[in-house]
């Protein structure tokens, strides 16, 4: 079966805009989680979000473009651009029906879809914007990288929550095995507006703490609950011989596994799903757990989804025996975008042979039986990792990627 | 009161509002006959300018005009023999 291997990453994170910028800074450790300034989250019980606030629309979208898309689409169109530029993929001479675009979604547009309403309440219909008709769509980032760069190949949109971003390149991945050459895929989230908030205070599992240090704290004796974060990222995933005849400039490592479960009804009395999706995701690759040189794991931050992924660790790998680590302590969780930031930072974290830190967890729970990487980075040879994630109503993803010697 | 008070300057001004400007093409040059498919917009971008119209000189055009209104010329004329554009905002 023919292989599926990432040539190209786009990433627009908290804590960096474009790859080089995110990579310096998760490696130094710098966290973007800060008060919210994008709306005023007073009378809510979170007030905590990990904002990009580096990025100028105008500098990537153009005037036509602005009026019919939301930040979450203009983010993820600025980082699907930086995708292709690094895979130096010369699309005038790849066929359009030759490329497809399989992103992942949350609640789509909300932002966008929040003002609109407005607009509809308190002046009435006609001053509703016509493009709400498409903007708001969650399969608005999937549709608006098709038109920009004529991918007119296999496309859709995955919604499995904060999963997503797995399960699309999961999915881009079938399309590759399918005969399609390239696709785009991954996932670039923004819902930092009260009507993205609000659905979300409602699952309990966003942190209350108002200190930017000590609200996000992963497999923590401490931990309450996580911040939410805007951003993601985008990665150009290949056919692996296309992409070395047509001489790709970098080959960051192969989608070697993909495994994706769900969890049984609460009042089942049957496990969770996760540690099925990480051995089938192993298996899936042909590997082995001890072939598992590093875990970026879901860490959820709420004590009961860290006992229980703890538990898939552990019950999978043995006690400590796994750096397991979750660079998403600096950015929050960005929703659909999460685990594709999550899959960059690995294969970042392969190519350079060094594992980005958790940061302000210090002393993980010993309970947990977790090899945290905390505080600093961890120089270490890495052949493969293993990306988890979880989604709202009991998604569970797994991702191995595998570095390509070549 | 004169018959014609929307100008292809106040048009122009609403395409870029509601719409933007398309790469490579010029709304102050010589567009008073050149289609708006060429110009760059779509039924949805006409749409939404003449919405903007609507809202700011407080006239209904019917629903037909996005499709009969093909250039500047045309919409400006439909807007103006519309029979309600009061002289001043």
């Amino acid at each position: 079966m023919t292989a599926a291997v990432v040539t190209g990453l786009g990433v627009a994170a908290p804590n960096g805009l474009g790859t080089q910028a995110f990579w310096k800074a998760t490696l130094a450790g710098q966290s973007a989680l800060a008060p919210l300034t994008r709306f005023d989250p007073a009378p809510y019980p979170s007030v905590l979000a990990g904002e990009i606030k580096t990025f100028v629309a105008e500098e990537h979208i153009s005037s036509r473009l602005m009026p019919q898309t939301d930040h979450m689409t203009r983010l993820a169109l600025a980082a699907a651009d930086w995708a292709i530029d690094d895979a130096g993929a010369d699309l005038r001479h790849l066929p359009e029906y030759g490329m497809g675009v399989v992103t992942a979604a949350s609640g789509g547009a909300v932002e966008f879809g929040q003002r609109e309403l407005e607009n509809l309440w308190s002046r009435g219909k006609e001053y509703v914007s016509a493009y709400q008709s498409f903007a708001w769509f969650y399969a608005v980032n999937t549709g608006q990288i098709s038109i920009r760069h004529k991918m007119r190949g296999p496309s859709g949109v995955l919604l499995t929550e904060q999963a997503g971003g797995i399960d699309a390149i999961g999915h881009a991945r079938r399309h590759i095995r399918k005969g399609t050459p390239l696709v785009l895929s991954g996932g670039v989230d923004s819902a930092l507006c009260p009507w993205g908030w609000v659905p979300q205070l409602t699952t309990a599992r966003m942190s209350t703490v108002a200190d930017p240090d000590r609200a996000y704290l992963p497999f923590s004796a401490d931990a309450s609950g996580y911040v939410v974060g805007e951003g993601g990222a985008v990665v150009v995933l290949e056919d692996a011989v296309s992409a070395r005849e047509r001489g790709a400039p970098h080959i960051y490592g192969e989608v070697a596994g993909y495994a994706a479960t769900l969890d049984p009804a609460p009042a089942a009395g049957r496990p969770p799903g996760l540690r099925r999706a990480a051995e089938n995701a192993i298996a899936d690759a042909g590997l082995t757990p001890q072939d598992i040189d590093v875990v970026f794991a879901d860490a959820a931050g709420v004590p009961e989804l860290d006992q229980a992924e703890a538990a898939a660790v552990t019950g999978l790998f043995g006690r400590r025996a796994v750096p397991v680590t979750a660079p998403k302590t600096m950015t929050g969780r960005l929703l659909a975008g999460g685990a594709a930031l999550d899959v960059a930072t690995a294969l970042l974290a392969l190519r350079e042979g060094v594992i980005p830190p958790t940061v302000n967890v210090r002393t993980p729970a010993p309970a947990y039986g977790l090899d945290l990487v905390v505080d600093q980075p961890r120089d270490s040879n890495l052949r493969s990792a293993l990306v988890l994630a979880r989604g709202f109503g009991g998604f569970n993803a797994a991702l191995v990627l595998r570095r390509c010697d070549h | 009161m004169s018959a014609s008070t929307v100008t292809l300057t106040d048009l122009t001004r609403m395409l870029r509002e509601s719409a933007g400007e398309e790469e490579g093409v010029d709304l102050d040059g010589d567009v008073l006959d050149v289609s708006f498919d060429e110009l760059g917009y779509d039924s949805l971008a006409m749409l939404q300018v003449i919405g903007q119209v609507q809202r700011e000189y407080g006239i209904r055009l019917p629903d037909e005009t996005v499709a009969d209104a093909d250039t500047p010329r045309a919409l400006l004329a439909l807007i103006n023999t519309s029979g309600q554009v009061p002289q001043t905002r």
